[in-house]
């Protein structure tokens, strides 16, 4: 369950979390509670598997390059090949959409060389051509989300 | 341009940020940085867009955001900046991207996702997205989420992959 204090956390703290050697302690003091109960929230939202953790999120290709690719696989082997792909540690969304291309997935690497090689092996390890969109163009300046947590 | 201790850094908070009194010292201690230098590279990386937020990071599905929809359009070149900027200022809308057309097989150009509570309330905000950007004319696709087979936060440095993200 959630308290309305892992409300606030989750919607106010997901932008701006505090850069002070305190941090938690910065957020117990704007919501008029203690260090140690703000602590022992975000453990329990992390425990909860509410959230993936506190950190940073970085904007695609400013860092390594990345691209979007998807594939077109018969329902019976979608499983299989969906877990060949998801084993690539350089695979980091991986999902099925309704669609005949029905497999999407975002690949990082370190530099273009190593991106289009994962994609080669893919293509070879599942026996499906890939189909890979790199970003042209980001019109989304912030990603943080606004949460409707009203109980339902 | 960044570091290789930028790099080290960003890879140690991207395993997510102790939950502890003095996280930044502890993060610091992992790579050899002190808790003040740990706070002035965050800083200067925030500051120059190469981290673009830093805070939370939450898990929509387990917070009962069950539909997700990647909408796609083919918009004629000359307009599809204008068209993404108006989509990406929508409230619902939480990515907008331009990416290139493959062929006939997918001949659209413009990407966005809408995470809502029912597949219902993602296709009525569509609808409202189609009014007020005028996108009602072009090709589209909605393709709604099924199974997530894998879900992590990037992780662009070339060792140590991470293991969790959502």
């Amino acid at each position: 369950m959630l308290t309305p204090l892992h409300k606030r956390l989750l919607n106010d703290y997901q932008r701006d979390f505090p850069l002070s050697p305190t941090p938690y302690q910065d957020i117990a003091l704007e919501l008029g509670v203690t260090e140690e109960d703000v602590i022992d929230a975000f453990v329990e939202l992390d425990e909860q598997d509410v959230i993936t953790r506190i950190g940073p999120v970085i904007p695609p290709n400013r860092i390594g390059v990345s691209t979007l690719a998807a594939i077109a696989v018969p329902e019976a082997e979608l499983e299989s090949v969906a877990q060949v792909i998801s084993a690539y540690p350089e695979v980091n969304h991986n999902y099925e959409r309704e669609h005949r291309f029905n497999l999407w997935f975002v690949v990082i690497a370190a530099d273009a060389q190593h991106l289009a090689q994962v994609l080669a092996d893919i293509e070879q390890q599942t026996g499906y051509p890939v189909m890979s969109l790199p970003l042209m163009e980001d019109y989304f300046i912030d990603l943080s989300f606004k949460l409707d947590l009203h109980d339902d | 341009m960044i570091d290789d201790l930028d790099q080290r850094l960003l890879s140690a908070i991207q395993q997510g940020l102790p939950m502890s009194p003095r996280p930044y010292a502890e993060l610091g201690a992992q790579i050899g940085l002190s808790e003040s230098e740990v706070l002035a590279r965050l800083t200067a990386l925030k500051q120059d867009g190469l981290i673009k937020r830093l805070g939370v990071i939450v898990k929509h599905r387990q917070l009962g955001y069950r539909a997700n929809a990647m909408v796609v359009w083919d918009i004629p070149d000359e307009q599809v900046q204008h068209i993404g900027q108006l989509i990406s200022r929508l409230e619902f809308v939480n990515l907008c991207y331009r990416r290139p057309r493959h062929g006939a097989t997918w001949p659209y150009n413009l990407f966005c996702m809408i995470h809502g509570k029912s597949k219902e309330t993602v296709l009525q905000q569509l609808a409202l997205l189609e009014q007020a950007c005028h996108t009602q004319a072009f090709p589209k696709q909605v393709l709604f989420s099924r199974r997530c087979f894998k879900q992590r936060g990037a992780i662009y440095t070339k060792s140590e992959p991470a293991t969790a993200h959502g």
